[in-house]
């Protein structure tokens, strides 16, 4: 039987299958591009929305661009540390929420979800409209930046971690207890490993929407210019290919977080399983 | 949420005996509860007060509130076509959105077996590339000697000198690509649940497997819809990045205008109430919305 006869019988007897992959195939097409331009010799041609010639002058000179690293040095600096707050403060909530009863409970779940559900462009000029009234009009840059980050990662952050917290099975906890492991000691070797994944899981989102965030970012940005903003502030001209070495770099990265963490935790589960 | 909380609740209940006093809850949600109570919910107040500053002023001379209601009216009369156009642009990219991503979800949940954890981090990891690149990207899939607009020639969908870049075809087509996954998660999460068993006895009694996904699937997922569905829009109908860069001065969406507005006019009372204008019209649409659908299983 030839290939193609064979590949329409799956698809015959696989059709949603098959659909669902057309449809993932179609989210991935842009990110070809994106990896695609990055050895893109743009040429003396003006047309940057053209694949022109290959070349690795791009990964060999990833900061060309004037101010483009500078740009990114800022977007990492400050991703981490609204990373590293809006983890911390949002295990904190996800706790709370979750392992105990209290009034008020189902306000806070609805509290946490309306940033989610806000278009950003009315959050980042409610933010603005809040700096400029506080006088702080003048001084839009890093931390208000910073301040605005940790706002709407937070809820991303007590959902993920939520919704490992509320999957764990508690009897590991009792038997803890019962092998006479104090609250804290329980807390420390048994839960806090356990749900480790779903903090590291939060981290990894928190920081992809800081890095990628514009919107937001723009409108409280002041003089200072994020890696979004300097992208942005490109494609008016004509956006240097060294932004897609960037692009592909920080979807590497990811990528094999990812796939580190999901083999570490298979390998995990089987050691436990033997 | 229901779709993203609802497994959260079942467990809530047994787990709460670990550790702790009546105040220690209170004390973990201090910070987090402070953080959007003074970055999230106060704004919204000077967002208000913005929208409801004397006209007059400028961000050198300062604003003052006069209660200047008139902002409103002035500002629906000038920018009403980028309201509905938001409107209609984000509607039409969630139902697109949801007729896709109920594909890529359905197949998730139930024809994926043992790759399912594999497709669903393929269904995220676009967001690890930055949302101006990919959509920087479809410019140039969709420029004007590509090969869509090649093939669309070619098929006389576009005439030979038609284009897609700056049409709504373009910014609706990147709206849809960039919020998919804002409506698969949901819908698979709330797909997932649904025991298969319903399902192949529907198929016993007779339903056609077209009967039994309209009388049974679809009913079950509704929440996931609803959530998807409203993740999708809320977002959409806000954007302007797809407008701006794949759509012309004949696409401008809502927040294009709020935008320059904010950034380049330095208009704080008009843009404060456009801004007031699309939460509202945002709020009264998902009311209704959920209203008609009729679950009460929202957040």
């Amino acid at each position: 039987m030839s290939l193609v006869a064979q590949a329409l019988r799956w698809t015959k007897a696989h059709l949603v299958l098959a659909l669902g992959i057309v449809v993932l195939v179609y989210m991935f097409v842009p990110i070809a591009v994106v990896v695609l331009m990055s050895f893109n010799d743009p040429g003396k041609s003006k047309n940057v929305y053209r694949f022109h010639d290959f070349t690795l002058h791009n990964w060999a000179h990833p900061c060309g661009p004037a101010g483009m690293c500078h740009a990114v040095g800022i977007s990492v600096g400050i991703g981490l540390l609204a990373t590293l707050v809006a983890t911390i403060i949002g295990t904190m909530a996800a706790f709370g929420l979750v392992r105990h009863e209290f009034r008020g409970r189902s306000f806070a779940n609805t509290v946490i979800f309306l940033p989610m559900a806000s278009p950003e462009i009315v959050m980042g000029s409610s933010l603005l409209a809040l700096f400029v009234a506080r006088g702080f009009g003048g001084r839009l840059g890093f931390w208000t930046i910073f301040i605005a980050h940790v706002m709407f990662c937070l809820s991303f952050v007590i959902v993920t971690v939520k919704a490992r917290l509320s999957g764990l099975d508690d009897n590991l906890e009792q038997a803890a207890m019962d092998l006479y492991a104090n609250e804290r000691e329980t807390f420390w070797r048994v839960t806090f490993p356990l749900v480790l994944p779903g903090i590291l899981a939060a981290a990894l989102l928190a920081f992809s929407l800081s890095f990628d965030d514009f919107i937001i970012t723009n409108l409280n940005a002041g003089q200072t210019t994020t890696f979004p903003m300097f992208v942005w502030g490109a494609a008016q001209r004509g956006v240097p290919m060294q932004v897609n070495v960037i692009g592909t770099v920080m979807f590497l990265i990811a990528i094999v977080l990812v796939v580190g963490g999901e083999v570490n935790n298979r390998r995990q589960t089987r050691a436990l399983a033997r | 949420m229901a779709a993203i909380t609802a497994p959260a609740r079942a467990t809530e209940d047994t787990a709460k005996r670990v550790g702790g006093g009546r105040w220690t809850a209170y004390w973990l949600l201090a910070p987090g509860a402070l953080w959007l109570l003074l970055f999230f919910v106060v704004p919204f107040y000077s967002l208000v007060s913005a929208s409801l500053f004397d006209p007059n002023g400028s961000v050198l001379t300062g604003y003052d509130v006069t209660y200047h209601v008139g902002n409103f009216g002035t500002a629906v009369k000038n920018y009403y076509p980028e309201l509905l156009r938001s409107l209609w642009y984000a509607g039409l990219a969630t139902l697109v959105c949801l007729v896709i991503g109920y594909v890529l979800a359905y197949a998730i949940a139930f024809k994926a077996g043992r790759w399912r954890n594999l497709l669903l981090v393929l269904v995220i990891a676009p967001f690890f590339t930055s949302f101006l690149l990919r959509t920087l990207s479809w410019k140039l899939i969709l420029s004007d000697h590509g090969f869509i607009v090649d093939l669309f020639q070619k098929v006389h969908i576009l005439g030979s000198d038609g284009r897609l870049l700056n049409t709504w075809f373009a910014v609706v087509s990147g709206i849809v690509y960039n919020f998919l996954p804002f409506m698969v998660l949901p819908l698979y999460a709330s797909l997932e649940k649904i025991d298969g068993r319903l399902i192949e006895a529907a198929g016993d009694l007779y339903a056609s497997p077209f009967t039994a996904f309209f009388k049974v699937t679809w009913p079950l997922s509704l929440p996931g819809v609803v959530a998807g569905t409203l993740l999708t829009f809320i977002p959409a109908a806000g954007d302007f990045i797809n407008a701006q860069l794949l759509g012309g001065p004949g696409q401008r969406m809502v927040g294009n205008v709020i935008q320059s507005l904010f950034t380049s006019t330095q208009d704080y009372a008009a843009a404060g109430a456009l801004s007031v204008i699309l939460m509202a019209l945002i709020v009264g649409l998902v009311l209704v919305y959920i209203r008609k659908v009729g679950t009460e299983e929202l957040v």
